[in-house]
């Protein structure tokens, strides 16, 4: 039992004992590899390697690594089952907010896998490249027309890695300056991972407090700014926010950050909303990420590393990391040296120019999308943000009613008050109902936060049953049927984890299990 | 006699006892975090002015800064909580201290809230 009394302990062996294998049906259950694996069975028929003597000396090992062997077809077994027991984007809807879970299509995954494409290597000379090369540099153009920005770095790897690279940026530009400036706005909204950027890069976090409706007010930045004079190097803003709402005061928070002296980051995570809309150029950034495999579509984990470019104003643009890939005439090349682009780049931060796989997928959704088809796209998510909204704003609670939802509709556990159900109760029982939950308390400015964002890849169809889920757990909960929320999940092979041990007494290391004994012995 | 006990908006409390005062988060604060698995303390001799983040709590919720009700430099951390986290939880506001500080300005005091009026704050709430 955890603090909140909620069952968390697997059901005895003897009760899941209801067949013989203790699977049920396809419900398999599927021990570790290390339980699987033996020592004497490998997939691959490989010759030992010839080696010239021992050059480890005395470091050699000599005791065996023990690491679990299978064949092949034991290993796809225990993968392929283990992936039976997940939820995926190709099951269905995966309502995380603030994540952008839409669907991957298949067309860019089939255009990654074209030859010229992923049988590339990065230190290729740049003249057998060129078609490579040619797709980042247009990538990069649609990103800057998209943002309306001055210039692109496509190297870093991820949404973080994209803020680290903003931030150097304004560090390097100030520094360039001879401006020793400390300090860094973050509004109580931002993404978590934004006070964390500034931290690493030696900044002191001053946070701006949410204004009441969801957004940030131009006057507590500028009091933040007249408060701590001459010493803010930037402000980190998401937009639209975390809460899905678009900041009204974006552009005269934009000139106040900037008649300070500092800089204006946009966190571009949820670019999907606005994308032909608005081009945060306009709004006054200096330094946004974008995150690919957020707007564009690519697989969140699992397809491999991530790919987070930052646009940049022309004020920030010497700063930009290298490599950047250039075109001269109808060649492209990179720029490997600050001295060939002016002196003043702050750096490498990757070994080399960016993550090709995401960025082919991402130019084949724009590339299949078209202008017109990117722009229906955000028109379709705020869509069905505010059908979800509005479907279940008369029985849940929306935290700011006062603006429409843009990409995502955030609620609050206002409704469950006295019910003794708290919203990771809630969350849980969607589980049993088949969905992956929401996610819950993010942002941290609402109490018992359910922030929802659909995408645009759903059809009404999905919506519906989504919403009419929903609302049958929330009657459940007017009912009285806590046994929904309280046991949940009850359809799972483990029923809820117990967070606190898990935090408090990690095991991080396996044992080999006692051998297994048969009941009759 | 009970040394008075004063509260902070952001939910920390601390006790004076002579030139010394005692702090840590409050019932309601540990309750919101839900349970508490890791607290990160100052080294002893750190000096923290009112207001600065002084510790931070992880609970399964979430990781929060807790601010230094007062200034002064740090003289004691409760290091038990090392091993026991989840004291915080069960006894916040007597073994589930965080840090003794030696008082700067005792006057710093008087502009926090008593009990009654914590009370009634986190009721609004």
């Amino acid at each position: 039992m955890n603090q909140q009394g909620r069952p968390t302990t697997a059901e005895p062996v003897d009760a899941r004992r209801e067949t013989f294998t203790g699977n049920r049906a396809l419900q398999i259950e599927e021990p570790l590899l290390f339980e699987i694996g033996r020592h004497d069975v490998s997939g691959v028929d490989v010759d030992a390697p010839q080696t010239k003597g021992n050059r480890l000396g005395a470091r050699r090992r000599t005791t065996p690594i023990d690491l679990p062997a299978l064949s092949e077809p034991e290993a796809m077994r225990h993968y392929v089952r283990l992936s039976q027991k997940n939820y995926a984007i190709d099951m269905g809807i995966f309502p995380l907010g603030s994540c952008t879970m839409k669907y991957n299509p298949r067309l860019n995954e089939a255009v990654a896998r074209l030859p010229g494409l992923s049988d590339i290597h990065p230190l290729q000379p740049p003249a057998s490249v060129q078609g490579a090369l040619e797709l980042i540099h247009e990538l990069g153009r649609w990103l800057i027309e998209i943002t309306g920005m001055h210039s692109v770095a496509m190297s870093p790897k991820a949404g973080a890695h994209g803020e680290l690279c903003g931030m150097m940026a304004i560090k390097a530009a100030l520094a360039a300056a001879g401006e020793t400036r400390t300090k860094v706005l973050v509004p109580e909204s931002a993404h978590g991972t934004n006070p964390a950027t500034a931290a690493a890069l030696g900044f002191t976090v001053v946070h701006v407090a949410e204004s009441g409706d969801g957004t940030v007010a131009a006057d507590d930045v500028r009091a933040a700014l007249a408060e701590h004079e001459g010493e803010v190097a930037a402000i980190m803003l998401t937009n639209p926010n975390t809460c899905g709402i678009f900041e009204p005061d974006v552009v005269a928070i934009a000139d106040a950050v900037h008649e300070a002296g500092g800089y204006f980051y946009c966190d571009g995570a949820n670019l999907n909303a606005i994308m032909g809309k608005a081009k945060p150029g306009d709004l006054g950034v200096d330094a946004m990420h974008i995150n690919l495999h957020k707007t564009f579509s690519t697989p969140h984990g699992g397809g491999g590393p991530g790919a987070g470019p930052v646009v940049l104003s022309e004020r920030l643009a010497p700063f930009a990391p290298l490599p950047l890939v250039a075109r001269d005439g109808d060649l492209y090349h990179l720029i490997e040296h600050a001295s060939e682009n002016g002196g003043q780049s702050f750096g490498r931060m990757t070994a080399f120019h960016g993550q090709m796989g995401m960025f082919v997928r991402a130019y084949a959704w724009m590339l299949s999308h078209g202008a017109d088809g990117m722009k229906q796209a955000s028109e379709d998510a705020v869509l069905n943000a505010n059908y979800i909204r509005a479907g279940l704003e008369d029985v849940m609670s929306v935290s700011y009613p006062a603006h429409r939802a843009m990409h995502e509709a955030l609620f609050d556990d206002r409704f469950l008050k006295e019910s003794g159900i708290s919203t990771l109760d809630f969350a849980k029982a969607m589980i049993d109902e088949g969905f992956h939950p929401m996610t819950v308390y993010f942002p941290l400015v609402v109490h018992g936060a359910m922030l929802i964002e659909p995408t645009e890849s759903e059809s009404r169809a999905s919506l519906d049953l989504f919403v009419a889920t929903l609302r049958d757990l929330v009657f459940a909960v007017k009912d009285g049927k806590t046994e929904r929320f309280t046991e949940a999940p009850r359809f799972t092979p483990r029923r809820r984890l117990d967070e606190t041990r898990a935090a408090r007494q990690p095991v991080l290391k396996w044992t080999r299990p006692e051998p297994y004994r048969d009941a009759a012995e | 006699m009970a040394a008075t006990i004063s509260y902070t908006k952001d939910h920390e409390w601390v006790r004076i006892e002579g030139d010394t005062a005692i702090m840590g988060i409050t019932a309601y604060a540990a309750e919101q975090l839900g349970d508490v698995v890791f607290v990160e303390l100052p080294e002893a001799g750190k000096a923290l002015k009112k207001g600065d983040a002084g510790a931070v709590v992880e609970s399964v919720k979430a990781a929060s800064d807790v601010y230094s009700p007062i200034s002064g430099e740090v003289v004691e951390v409760n290091d038990a909580l090392d091993a026991s986290p989840q004291t915080v939880n069960e006894a916040p506001e007597t073994d589930g201290w965080l840090m003794k500080l030696k008082l700067a300005d005792a006057g710093e005091v008087d502009d926090l809230m008593d009990e009654a009026a914590y009370k009634e704050f986190v009721a609004t709430l």
